[in-house]
């Protein structure tokens, strides 16, 4: 699905984001990537698409080379990766239904655009995705108008109307209070694990990552110090990560994984889970 | 604590500011006096007619006096004219400044080449006057309100184009950056990530510039770029007082309705 090889980044400032990073992504799992600020985390995600333009690696997104790819090309290839970001990017001042149908933008041409005729498959699924992320009723609540966790809600589902093989999920609980955090995470991985599209999810929340990641990737200094599941996660490693600490009050045991979320599950499994739809329910549902 | 040591500690004396700096503050005084009197000496200012001024003024206001309301009926006319000047040349503006402001914004702009173009632009349409772009476009148009609106549009590109571009500027990048995200065109992003950022700024201009042409196309007349100007000059070439103070009463009453018109639509704007 997703192959990252030796992937490295080196900033006009001289500063190198990235050293020979590599990695497979070849299962709809949810992988989180931890790190301290600075470690390389935005940069990687971006250079996945690049956002950022890596300096030298290869990025294959299926059989694709996206780093080789012309501009008409690459955008075909960012059609195929839906993006959350941290502070939602969401274009304020458009309805939360221009919005979301924006995620279609690499889909229909200008005019189409230019005058908000998208096609009705793209409007119906629109209407579902705002049911499914819990905004029903809201398409045409301006952006500027919403919560926090209503935002990002607009900007997951923005990103799932692109249908993508991939999700590239940038810091999506950085600027939320911790219930909302554990909301939107939820929402997120149940999203993400029903359409059976992996996720790479930036966070620096490390419980979070722990609850609801199948498997982590661990940054440090633009380099993959750690790459394994979730319970391997021990006070070790996040020294290896993030420095010396105490870190016996950061690391979940097993008996509170309350996520109902089986490590190491496969696809048939993971479509038998139970649904939990806490996640679905709007924080605050007085817009 | 003796009294030296508590002299020292607490002084009787404060000053602001230091001996050099006041020398600084006093030479910039003389400095704007020298400029004032060079000036005045310099242009040779005719101080006879000076002295009978207000005689001048007070008989200019009783010739004045009443306003020929005979007159009004050949003002609607010229009037609207001059409206339409204004709102035309404000409507063309629009077209044009866009494109120029996309050029003239840094972060949107193709490269160094058509920033350079795009300021250029901008700065050659502000720097002439609206009714020395009449002058030009009179022996281009012929006289009369094409010429006007012209003028109104070029002087006013640089105006919208200059306050677009620094809105462009100062756009938020996240939802351009979440835009491109999505294999959106270069169009698109313009359209969906940039113009909605910068809409409440083009509006904001756009009534206000609107407002500032009407004042303008009011004085167009004078280089036979049509409006209530060329009434305006023929009437003041043959000393009609009268008619010239009802003329100045009727285009400020249209100034302060387009004022209020300005004012109240641009505190619509969210």
């Amino acid at each position: 699905m997703l192959t990252v090889e030796n992937l490295t980044k080196v900033y006009p400032t001289g500063a190198k984001a990235l050293s020979d990073v590599s990695f497979l992504v070849d299962e709809p799992k949810v992988i989180a990537i931890i790190g301290p600020s600075g470690a390389g985390k935005s940069t990687l995600i971006r250079c996945v698409n690049r956002l950022v333009e890596p300096t030298s690696g290869k990025v294959l997104l299926g059989d694709t080379d996206v780093i080789s790819l012309n501009r008409r090309g690459l955008r075909k290839a960012r059609r195929r990766m839906g993006m959350i970001f941290q502070e939602y990017n969401l274009v304020e001042r458009l309805t939360v239904m221009e919005n979301v149908l924006s995620g279609r933008l690499g889909f229909v041409g200008f005019w189409r655009a230019y005058r908000r005729k998208f096609p009705s498959d793209d409007v119906a699924a629109a209407f579902r995705l705002l049911d499914r992320v819990g905004l029903e009723g809201y398409h045409n609540t301006r952006a500027d108008a919403l919560s926090g966790g209503e935002r990002q809600r607009v900007g997951i589902a923005r990103a799932l109307m692109q249908a993508p093989d991939l999700l590239l999920v940038d810091e999506p609980t950085a600027s939320l209070d911790p219930k909302t955090s554990r909301q939107i995470m939820r929402l997120l991985v149940e999203l993400a694990h029903e359409a059976g599209t992996p996720a790479l999810v930036n966070i620096h929340d490390v419980a979070l990552a722990q609850t609801f990641s199948d498997r982590i990737i661990g940054l440090a200094a633009g380099e993959i110090v750690f790459d394994g599941s979730s319970d391997q996660l021990t006070a070790d490693v996040l020294t290896r990560i993030y420095g010396e600490e105490d870190w016996s009050t950061t690391i979940r045991t097993d008996d509170d994984n309350d996520n109902g979320m089986t490590e190491g599950s496969d696809e048939g499994k993971q479509k038998g889970r139970p649904e939990k739809d806490q996640g679905s329910i709007p924080e605050a549902s007085a817009g | 604590m003796s009294m030296a040591e508590h002299a020292r500690k607490y002084p009787e004396l404060w000053q602001r500011f230091t001996p050099r700096q006041t020398l600084v503050r006093y030479s910039w005084y003389m400095g704007v006096i020298f400029v004032a009197v060079w000036s005045v000496r310099n242009l040779d200012i005719p101080w006879f007619y000076f002295l009978d001024a207000h005689i001048q003024a007070a008989d200019l206001a009783v010739r004045m006096w009443p306003p020929d309301m005979d007159f009004l009926g050949q003002l609607y006319d010229p009037l609207i004219e001059t409206i339409h000047i204004a709102t035309l040349g404000t409507a063309v503006t629009i077209v044009l400044a866009f494109p120029v402001a996309f050029l003239a914004a840094r972060n949107t702009t193709f490269n160094s080449v058509t920033w350079f173009i795009g300021r250029l632009i901008l700065v050659t349409s502000r720097s002439v006057n609206t009714v020395v772009w009449g002058l030009l476009f009179v022996a281009i148009f012929g006289p009369g309100p094409m010429a006007g609106i012209w003028a109104i549009a070029f002087r006013s590109i640089g105006f919208m184009g200059k306050l677009t571009a620094e809105a462009i500027e100062e756009i938020d990048q996240g939802p351009v950056e979440a835009i491109e995200a999505t294999g959106a065109s270069r169009l698109q992003v313009l359209w969906f990530g940039i113009l909605p950022q910068v809409l409440p700024v083009i509006y904001g201009t756009t009534v206000y510039r609107w407002d500032i042409n009407i004042r303008e196309s009011t004085v167009l007349g004078f280089v036979g770029a049509g409006g209530i100007g060329i009434q305006l000059y023929a009437s003041i070439n043959l000393f009609s007082w009268q008619e010239v103070s009802l003329m100045l009463i009727a285009v400020f009453c249209v100034v302060v309705v387009s004022e209020f018109v300005s004012a109240i639509v641009r505190q619509r704007i969210t």
